[in-house]
């Protein structure tokens, strides 16, 4: 019997058969792992709310030829306030989802795992406006995107920059603009976030410019990964 | 990836498009019909256009109707107060089965899911609305699955309906009956304390 411990975030979920759902984990060991979960939607299932998207748990699974098994589940946190809040869960959402996407099976990515466990906990602890940015930024800075924020990407001018544009990779001046136009507080924020601010720019107030940001986020990880985010369009709606 | 010749093939495929059957599963259920009796296959077939062809959503509650209206909406007994909204038709049977509701139903045909591009957009919501007027109802029951997806939809419905004049509950979460206290995991348990109530000790 093959039977691997490690432990996972979970990233969503699909209805399986009857009572049987197949769950997507980022494993810190062995990134991305899709197994099964036999009988989690019956109410008496052992596995409870061990299983949800959020969900961080100690597993244990059994290797199976196609998919994995589920054999244990040990809960390490439920991010009750995440799940207890329609906007800190629309905003995990866009977070799993893109993680879903950019993690591969079989690749032990820890810096991305320490990475979406961190913003799932700051989200549980505030209802911060900027951390599902933030953690897009940081995620792209981790996978080689890292946009030019102190000059103008064409000229090299230092300022007045007012575009930012994801082809270019970067900020532009007034003359060489294109893309779309940013204003200088989203600008200072998204500064912050790259410039070892973190901390700050997290306790940043919904304002313009931490929409401004959020939006831009958005924009450049769906540009990284080629697709819509579906959970960021149904968010404004909300 | 097309192995069998025309008809086989194309069984697999219709069957490995139904929800949770993947193609092993596919390929499996399509030799068994092959086995069967031709009479016992052609009582599916039946069975399948019959149901079709006869079997449709309630237009008031999305519930499953022959004709119209389902069985429950045309009921007179039901009261038109109340209203207990699940996300799918079985919901509705699982409720009926405990014999504790008198109301009426809403079936919203779903529940949020974010990453599955499913809002409040696709769910039979804004039909929820159109309702609470004309029919007077006065209390909506939440009663979306305990699960994440099924949460989220309640908050949603919590939200929207804060602003008008009824009540808006939910359906309580806690211990499944019958089992040991041990197995629980710890959000069941810690709202199963938090839903605790005074025993009368008299
Ligand atoms: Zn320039
Ligand atoms: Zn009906």
């Amino acid at each position: 019997m093959a039977l691997y411990r490690d432990e996972g975030i979970v990233l969503r979920t699909w209805k399986l058969g009857e009572a049987d759902r197949i769950v997507v984990f980022l494993t810190l060991g062995r990134g991305k792992v899709r197994a099964v979960a036999k009988g989690v939607r019956k109410t008496r299932s052992k596995f409870g709310a061990r299983l949800e998207p959020t969900s961080h748990a100690a597993l244990q699974f059994y290797e199976g030829r196609e998919l994995d098994i589920v054999t244990q589940a040990d809960s390490i946190d439920h991010f009750r306030a995440v799940r207890e809040d329609l906007d800190r869960f629309g905003r995990a959402a866009t977070m799993l989802e893109a993680v879903d996407q950019l993690a591969q099976e079989g690749e032990a990515n820890p810096r991305l795992f320490q990475m979406l466990l961190g913003a799932l906990r700051t989200l549980s602890a505030q209802d911060a406006p900027l951390v599902a940015p933030a953690f897009f930024w940081k995620v792209l800075a981790l996978e080689g995107y890292r946009p030019e924020l102190d000059v103008c990407v064409e000229c090299g001018a230092a300022e007045p920059l007012v575009a930012f544009d994801l082809d270019s990779g970067g900020v532009l001046c007034r003359g060489c603009r294109r893309g779309s136009s940013i204003t200088p507080d989203a600008l200072a924020l998204l500064r912050r976030i790259l410039g070892g601010q973190l901390g700050a720019a997290l306790g940043e107030a919904a304002s313009p410019a931490t929409h401004e940001v959020d939006h831009l986020a958005t924009r450049a990880m769906e540009h990284h990964l080629e697709r819509r985010l579906r959970s960021a369009a149904l968010l404004p709606n909300w | 990836m097309a192995v069998y010749a025309g008809p086989v093939q194309d069984l697999i495929d219709e069957l490995g498009r139904l929800p949770g059957i993947g193609p092993k599963s596919a390929q499996r259920i399509a030799f068994h019909l092959l086995k069967l009796p031709r009479d016992d296959a052609l009582r599916l077939a039946r069975a399948v256009v019959e149901a079709k062809e006869r079997v449709s959503f309630c237009t008031r509650c999305f519930n499953i109707a022959e004709g119209d209206a389902c069985a429950i909406c045309t009921d007179p007994r039901r009261e038109a107060s109340v209203l207990c909204v699940v996300e799918e038709p079985r919901d509705v049977v699982a409720v009926e089965k405990t014999g504790e509701f008198h109301g009426r139903y809403h079936v919203l045909q779903g529940a949020i899911s974010p990453i599955e591009g499913i809002g409040p957009e696709q769910l039979r919501v804004r039909e929820l609305l159109a309702r609470i007027e004309p029919e007077g109802v006065q209390e909506i029951i939440l009663c979306t699955n305990p699960n994440i997806e099924g949460e989220a939809t309640a908050m949603y419905l919590a939200k929207l309906l804060g602003a008008l004049d009824l009540q808006v509950t939910r359906i309580a979460s806690g211990l499944p009956v019958g089992g040991d206290l041990e197995y629980a995991d710890e959000l069941t348990l810690g709202r199963a304390l938090e839903g605790r109530r005074v025993l009368d000790t008299g």
